[in-house]
């Protein structure tokens, strides 16, 4: 049972909701939550009972934070941002460079016990040469070379190497499929809040997402419960992406492959070639990842499924459907009456 | 009988148990009924044509609000029964006039791997092959192929064989499949069997490296042969432009008597009389999981097979007079 836990990227909401919720457990004496910026007003609340402080997993001052809190577990979130899958960000730095200066830090500390790592099941990357759905230890065929996804794989290769040089410590990597929810704000929820949703013309991609109240859940047992290794984390059932913008009552625009991540960057208020940091690419062969690993050891399956967990994003959000779903419904009934005029 | 006369004009939400399943079952099991319920149906319920369109009201407004179930393949059962299989189903009957026999040897609620002969330029074999299996076998069952990867980065192409429950040949996705006791399609020859000259026809060609052999051991799952007789004359090839191939990007570029002279009109392809025959399923769960690991276990198998499919095929031509009657 941990004492005092260490939560990186607590200005996500992920983060700072675990952050609050540990230091609501009765045997958890000390919460500490760091960030290079202060949570807005509603996670701080969140996150009451934890405390924050403002420092740069980047800076040497790590350290000092690590051993003045006396932390003998940490939860790296903050190396994989909401919706990491998506965007492609010019922050490489903090999520390389930063998870490595935190695991030197870790390295040098006697009393860390046990790392959590966020991660992503986009290390596998997305390619049609892949299997259909990606176990722990599926060796991806095409995987990520650019953006977010790459340096996933890169803060997953650190946290092997530590895991090797301190096998003392015992290491839990999380790959969480894209999360999904009305507080969550991130470059997926943002492309299907759009009224025009771009699409790659010719490929309607399978989507498994997630909610983020079940990835709360898996990582709150990761930190009180002992659980080494590398586990996917996705709720069961697939979407594919023209179905999600039909259930989110947006209009698909297919359009080729090149123009729909310029397009989908300009809706998404990341500029067309990337300028704000952020560009977005509409997914186009999806990937799915399988939680037996998950279900077996934790003991645990999503309590929602990927259409609830997006459903609930949708009503959520209050999005609103261009064509009201009564009209179709109202549409229909009318023609089985006229129908059994008829007859 | 009671509830068979309940026809639901508002299908469940997963939408999997369609009012046109229901309807369905309701017909075959009025053909089991009495005379006397029969007159009743046809005088009290909506005619047929109402309930057609009722359904396919259903149909269009589930597919505009989503309300579908795609499994962890991209396989849309809904779809694939009510759009592909019906047209596939035509071709089935009028074009190529398939007579399928050996059904009972395919399994009617476990896992199995269909293993087949594979030619005739464009996959036409494997599709039909798909209908024979869910419109004539009792169990209706759902053949799920596995494909080249050419065909899943292909736009278009790849998401329809996804939609219509192929996924790519490898072995975690067969391997998936058959644990869940799906019934597994698989052509080992490859393109070099698809894209074969027409003086090759019927010459089965070399069977892969064995994969499906093992995958099926693993699984303990049946080998059940199929061979295919007709498929191979639909699209005479008798020549190839590899520069054009290699320009689109395709295995091979075709040359037939009518293509690409004739183009699009050129792709019909001839309407030969088709057999397809499925042979008693070999078993595999016998050798036991580790001779999986075992490449001499593995060959003998993968040739049993081929030997099996390959003298079916001399057996079926022998039987038949004319490519276009039979």
């Amino acid at each position: 049972m941990p004492e005092v836990v260490l939560v990186t990227g607590v200005s996500d909401f992920v983060g700072a909701h675990l952050a609050g919720r540990l230091a609501a457990e009765p045997g958890v004496r000390r919460v500490v939550g760091v960030d290079t910026v202060a949570p807005s007003r509603e996670l701080a609340r969140r996150m009451s009972g934890a405390e924050f402080v403002r420092a740069d997993i980047r800076h040497p001052l790590i350290s000092r934070v690590l051993a003045d809190s006396g932390a003998d577990t940490v939860v790296h979130a903050g190396s994989a941002p909401e919706g990491a899958t998506l965007a492609r960000s010019s922050a490489t730095e903090t999520r390389v460079l930063g998870t490595m200066r935190l695991l030197a830090s870790c390295q040098s500390s006697a009393r860390v016990r046990k790392l959590v790592l966020r991660s992503t099941t986009a290390v596998y990357g997305s390619s049609p040469r892949d299997p259909a759905v990606f176990t722990e230890d599926t060796a991806p065929r095409d995987p990520p070379s650019s953006g977010a996804a790459r340096d996933a794989v890169d803060v997953e290769g650190y946290v092997r190497g530590f895991a090797r040089r301190r096998p003392d410590v015992g290491v839990t990597v999380l790959r969480f499929a894209d999360l999904v929810g009305p507080r969550i704000d991130s470059a997926l929820t943002r492309y299907f809040a759009a009224p025009v949703v771009p699409t790659v013309l010719g490929w309607d991609a399978c989507l498994q997402l997630l909610h983020p109240e079940d990835a709360l859940a898996v990582l709150r047992r990761a930190v009180l419960e002992d659980h080494p290794g590398v586990f996917n984390v996705g709720a069961s059932g697939v979407l594919t992406l023209g179905q999600a913008v039909r259930r989110a009552g947006r209009l698909g625009v297919p359009v080729p492959g090149a123009l729909a991540s310029s397009l989908a960057g300009l809706l998404t208020g990341g500029g067309v070639f990337g300028g704000a940091g952020q560009r977005v690419r509409p997914p186009d062969f999806g990937r799915v990842a399988d939680t037996t690993r998950l279900r077996r050891c934790f003991g645990f399956t999503p309590r929602w499924t990927t259409r609830q967990a997006f459903d609930d994003f949708v009503h959520g959000r209050g999005l609103r459907p261009l064509v009201a779903p009564e009209w179709i419904e109202a549409a229909e009934r009318e023609v089985d009456r006229a129908m059994a005029r008829i007859g | 009988m009671a509830d068979a006369r309940v026809i639901p004009l508002y299908p469940d939400e997963d939408g999997t148990s369609s009012a046109w399943g229901r309807c369905r079952r309701d017909e075959d099991a009025g053909t089991g009924a009495t005379g006397s319920d029969g007159a009743d149906d046809s005088e009290g319920d909506p005619a047929g044509w109402q309930l057609a369109l009722a359904e396919a009201v259903a149909f269009a407004r589930r597919r505009l609000l989503g309300e579908y179930t795609v499994d962890e393949f991209g396989f849309d059962r809904e779809l694939t029964d009510r759009v592909f299989l019906p047209a596939l189903r035509a071709v089935y009957d009028n074009w190529f006039r398939v007579e399928a026999t050996g059904l009972d040897n395919v399994p009617g609620d476990s896992a199995a791997l269909v293993v087949a002969n594979h030619s005739g330029t464009l996959p036409w074999d494997a599709l039909m092959t798909t209908v024979a299996l869910h419109e004539q076998h009792p169990a209706g069952r759902h053949l799920r192929m596995l494909g080249a990867d050419v065909v899943f980065a292909t736009p278009f192409v790849g998401t329809l064989a996804r939609r219509s429950g192929q996924t790519l040949a490898c072995n975690e996705d067969a391997q998936r499949l058959l644990r869940s006791g799906e019934l597994v399609g698989v052509w080992p020859e490859g393109f070099k069997g698809i894209g074969k000259p027409f003086r090759d026809r019927y010459k089965l060609q070399r069977f892969g490296r064995g994969g499906f052999v093992s995958a099926a051991m693993r699984c303990g799952a049946p080998i059940v042969p199929c061979s295919i007789v007709g498929a191979e004359e639909i699209y005479p090839k008798i020549g190839d432009i590899p520069p054009l191939a290699r320009l689109l990007g395709l295995p091979y570029f075709p040359v037939t008597p009518f293509f690409p002279l004739l183009g699009p009109l050129g792709a019909v392809p001839l309407p030969t009389k088709w057999y397809i025959e499925f042979g008693e399923p070999i078993e595999t769960a016998d050798h036991g999981a580790e001779a999986s690991e075992d490449p001499m276990v593995i060959f003998d198998l993968s040739d049993r097979v081929r030997e099996t499919i390959q003298e079916t095929i001399y057996r079926l031509l022998a039987q038949r007079d004319s490519v276009f009657f039979g």
